[in-house]
């Protein structure tokens, strides 16, 4: 059994990324030409960390499967990015929203990860802003900032509702500057299949180039994953129809441990499901909390038009259940409460499955144009897809799957349990525990990528200096390309009737329905035998047409359907064990009398890492026990 | 209701591209442009006949990866909206709706309806950014930015590179793209050093890849889904005369 060493530095935590840093190993500049490093994925983890690693003087290789970089889906976060500034003067600092993303994450994650995720936010705000980032601006033209769920403080930078694409175009254009010096080379519309580990150490990938359909090698010193989340396993969720778990999932499958698979983010306000062709289910910003007003009305026969339903005849669940925070709780409490009222009878809308965010309060004191000054292009999005105006009337929106927590299992330094492969943004489990607050996650992938992976894969290329370049002759290069084609090829003679997308839906429905908001035992059972009849029909079933030479879309969806029955499984192997509540897990066996989530940190306070024993056998967990030694573990109370 | 569809087909770059003709017979006024195009895939797929290839990720109107020609326009009929926004219930019951990709000779067809757009990229590579290694940055709120020139390059840099001011127009011209990036920075300090540089090799490098020049027509503006200006051409026509006479160096 491999032991799980987090390698947490010693040191009281507000000095253990100073102690780490300057104590880890270097890399002489000339030393660095001679280094090779493949970043996947070019949302903000992989685009920043790419980018510096190229200014630093490694060879750096850069794979996305997009046509360009500027698309990776970190592009459609709304809201935010935090930082522990204290420019409003309101009592912030590191420490706060350190405590904040403990307390927001249920006591389910690294003390001195999440500090170090503090500490590095600041930078990171000057360094987007020095890149010519237009983050909001007050008059006397500092920067703007406003508050965000679960917290009591305005820390949030933000530019408009588009804060994530103008995140992303600032270290996108960091990395095109790279691209222009000649440190980067762009892979770009390339799906990574498998990583290759030679004597223990990954070395490489086998990808798929998407245009002609050829499979092609790359090796390097060292592989960061930077592949974002794997929330489509929904089918219906906020990401971006094509992201994947595939990278990811190669990695598990070579030996990198799985962390916290089943804690998925359910975002509390996105726009409802209206027809059975929905591809995907579009978020309102959270920010939107911030004015507006969540209500179903009190009597579950009330049919009337939302405007004609007076104020006494109108249920502020929200702010009746928790007066301390209101509408600005939590992702996870707002969600399970949305839930709660709809699954009472209480939702509207033609399915029942929506609730109202209202604005006419918020219009009516600050007038429609400062409204529309916050939220104008969210109005707008709003209007184009549901054909109803905002302004006119409440939205109505409902939680769908946003953001998984859970990832690859990462130590101190981001690299998993496989030598030299890292793990940075939201492809790793580390900081937002058991639920994210809003607007750390940009802040993750911005600091993971410029400020923490620079360092720690600098200590491990450090070792490496006398490795010559890796060669794609390698027998651990064959061996991984034979089994990418072999796959492939099986993929393309099944010559089944269905289509890989309805496959999708069908497992999506599952994992909503089993795993999703709530979850409990005779469920996740029943989901994962379900999962395993699926899995088998696809096998069975599925036509993909066409060839693997090609560009050929239905393959690209077929093979990426194909890795989520496996990580579906686990993530309900994982909520299976973890049979505590804590965060956006929610174990109807363990609640509280109000019906808020129960944790037994007696029992689960450790972080879940699986690993990979082979497709017909069950994973075998390993145990990291979460030990907290600057917070108070305490029932997490939004009231 | 019906729609007959007229969808470019091309299986490769090389191949000759072709109409085919798809008759859909139950579309609901609901679903979004390219759920229609998933479930007529859908259908070919079952028949063991190769999908319509097009470019989507995000579909929520941001990553900018969609881009179809639909009747003549590109994005569809719909102002302000990228093809992902596109919802059926613009059509009229019974309609013909002519598929096509971007027609630009920067940008090659790849497959059916999708054309390569890196060019686009390489005009950024050629200087769209500011020159700040990682951590060398100053506290942010000591350099101050009026809300003005905030917000006026925000509205520059909300352009989504999805090349639909290049398909929009006769010439091919990429400037409505290209100007939105020089303004951003040049409306703001931080991109103020290096902008005579950067512009001349932006412009410079545009005009390398076979984009024609800005006819005047504003088609650009009037297509672009994100409602990027024209003054933006303005503006760097003006970045790009002021680098070239005052500049000390010529780029």
């Amino acid at each position: 059994m491999t032991k799980l060493d987090s390698k947490i530095p010693q040191g009281p935590l507000a000095e253990k990324w100073t102690h780490y840093k300057e104590h880890a190993r270097l890399v002489n500049p000339a030393n660095r030409k001679k280094l090779d490093i493949i970043v996947v994925g070019t949302g903000i983890a992989g685009s920043s960390a790419a980018a510096t690693l190229g200014e630093m003087g490694y060879n750096v290789k850069v794979f996305c499967y997009q046509d360009m970089p500027r698309r990776a889906h970190s592009v459609a976060a709304q809201g935010g990015i935090n930082a522990a500034k204290n420019y409003k003067n309101d009592g912030d600092s590191v420490y706060r929203l350190f405590y904040d993303m403990i307390k927001g994450g249920d006591y389910r994650s690294r003390e001195a990860n999440v500090y170090r995720a503090a500490e590095v936010s600041n930078a990171s705000i000057d360094q987007l802003v020095a890149q010519g980032v237009p983050f909001a601006r007050e008059y006397g033209g500092t920067l703007a900032n406003r508050s965000f769920g679960g917290v009591q403080v305005s820390r949030t930078f933000y530019a408009q509702g588009q804060t994530g694409q103008q995140v992303l175009l600032g270290c996108y254009s960091g990395l095109c500057r790279q691209v222009d010096q000649g440190m980067v080379t762009m892979y770009a519309r390339r799906d990574v299949l498998d990583i290759v580990i030679i004597d223990g150490k990954a070395r490489g990938i086998v990808a798929r180039n998407l245009v002609t359909g050829e499979i092609e090698r790359h090796a390097a010193h060292a592989v960061v994953l930077a592949t974002g989340g794997y929330g489509t396993i929904y089918y219906l969720s906020t990401l971006a129809v094509n992201s994947n778990a595939t990278a990811a999932w190669a990695a598990y499958k070579r030996g990198a441990f799985f962390g916290n698979p089943s804690f998925v983010q359910i975002h509390p306000t996105s726009l409802p499901v209206l027809n059975e062709y929905q591809s995907k289910l579009t978020l309102m910003s959270e920010s939107l909390r911030n004015d507006g007003r969540i209500w179903v009305p009190k009597d579950k026969e009330d049919k009337r038009h939302p405007n004609n339903i007076p104020e006494e005849d109108r249920d502020y669940y929200l702010e009746r259940r928790y007066p301390a925070y209101g509408n600005l709780v939590p992702r996870d409490v707002g969600s399970r409460a949305a839930k709660e009222r709809c699954d009472a009878g209480y939702g509207v809308g033609p399915t029942g499955l929506s609730v109202y965010l209202d604005f006419k309060d918020a219009i009516l004191k600050q007038g429609k144009k400062a409204i529309a000054a916050k939220y104008g292009n969210l109005f707008e999005l709003y209007h184009r897809v549901t054909g109803s105006d905002p302004y006119e009337e409440p939205m109505r929106i409902y939680p769908a799957g946003h953001y998984t927590m859970g990832g690859l299992w990462v130590d101190y330094g981001l690299m998993t349990t496989i030598s030299g492969l890292f793990a940075i943004g939201e492809s790793n489990f580390s900081d937002h525990g058991a639920n994210r607050l809003g607007a750390s996650s940009l802040m993750q992938c911005a600091g993971d990528g410029y400020f923490i992976l620079p360092y720690t894969i600098s200590d491990f290329l450090a070792g490496e200096i006398r490795t010559p370049r890796i060669s794609t002759d390698n027998k651990a290069f064959e061996e991984a390309e034979k089994t990418v084609a072999e796959r492939i090829d099986k993929l393309l003679k099944v010559n089944g009737k269905k289509t890989a997308l309805s496959f999708h839906k069908r497992l999506g429905n599952i994992m909503w329905n089993y795993c999703g908001m709530a979850r409990n035992e005779a469920g996740l059972q029943k989901a994962y035998g379900m999962v395993e009849e699926l899995e088998k029909e696809f096998w069975k079933d599925v036509r993909v047409p066409g060839t693997s030479r090609e560009l050929n879309q239905e393959l690209e969806k077929a093979i990426r359907v194909a890795d989520f029955f496996g990580l579906a499984r686990l993530m309900i192997t994982d909520g299976l064990d973890r049979k505590e509540s804590c965060g956006a897990h929610f174990r109807e066996e363990s609640q509280t009398g109000s019906g808020e989530a129960k944790r037994i940190d007696s029992q689960y306070s450790y972080v879940a890492a699986w690993e990979y024993t082979g497709d017909g056998s069950a994973p075998v967990l390993h145990k990291e026990p979460l030990v907290f030694e600057n917070v108070e573990l305490k029932e997490r109370s939004y009231q | 209701m019906k729609v007959r569809l007229k969808i470019w087909r091309q299986p490769n770059a090389t191949a000759k591209g072709k109409f085919v003709t798809y008759d859909m017979d139950s579309v609901s006024p609901e679903m979004s442009f390219l759920e229609m195009l998933d479930s007529l895939n859908g259908m070919l797929v079952e028949k063991g006949e190769m999908p319509v290839a097009f470019e989507h990720d995000c579909r929520e109107g941001i990553c900018g990866s969609c881009g179809l020609y639909i009747n003549g326009y590109p994005h569809g009929p719909q102002k302000l909206a990228t093809t992902c926004h596109l919802y059926m219930r613009v059509f009229r019951d019974g309609q013909t709706i002519v598929v096509e990709p971007w027609r630009a000779r920067p940008f090659p067809v790849i497959r059916d309806l999708i054309v390569d757009r890196t060019a686009l990229e390489k005009i950024l590579v050629a200087g769209g950014y500011v020159s700040v290694d990682t951590g060398q940055a100053t506290e942010s709120n000591t350099t101050k930015v009026s809300k003005e020139h905030a917000d006026e390059a925000y509205d520059s840099a909300v352009c989504i590179g999805c090349g639909a001011c290049v398909a929009a127009c006769k010439n091919a011209s990429a400037m409505l793209f290209v100007s939105a990036k020089v303004s951003q920075f040049a409306l703001l300090p931080q991109g103020k050093v290096e902008a005579k540089r950067r512009v001349q090799r932006m412009v410079a490098r545009m005009d390398e890849l076979g984009f024609g020049n800005c006819t005047n027509s504003y088609a650009c503006e009037a297509e672009c889904p994100k409602g990027i200006r024209i003054t933006n051409i303005a503006r760097m026509n003006r970045e790009f005369w002021k680098a070239k006479v005052c500049g000390q160096k010529t780029v």
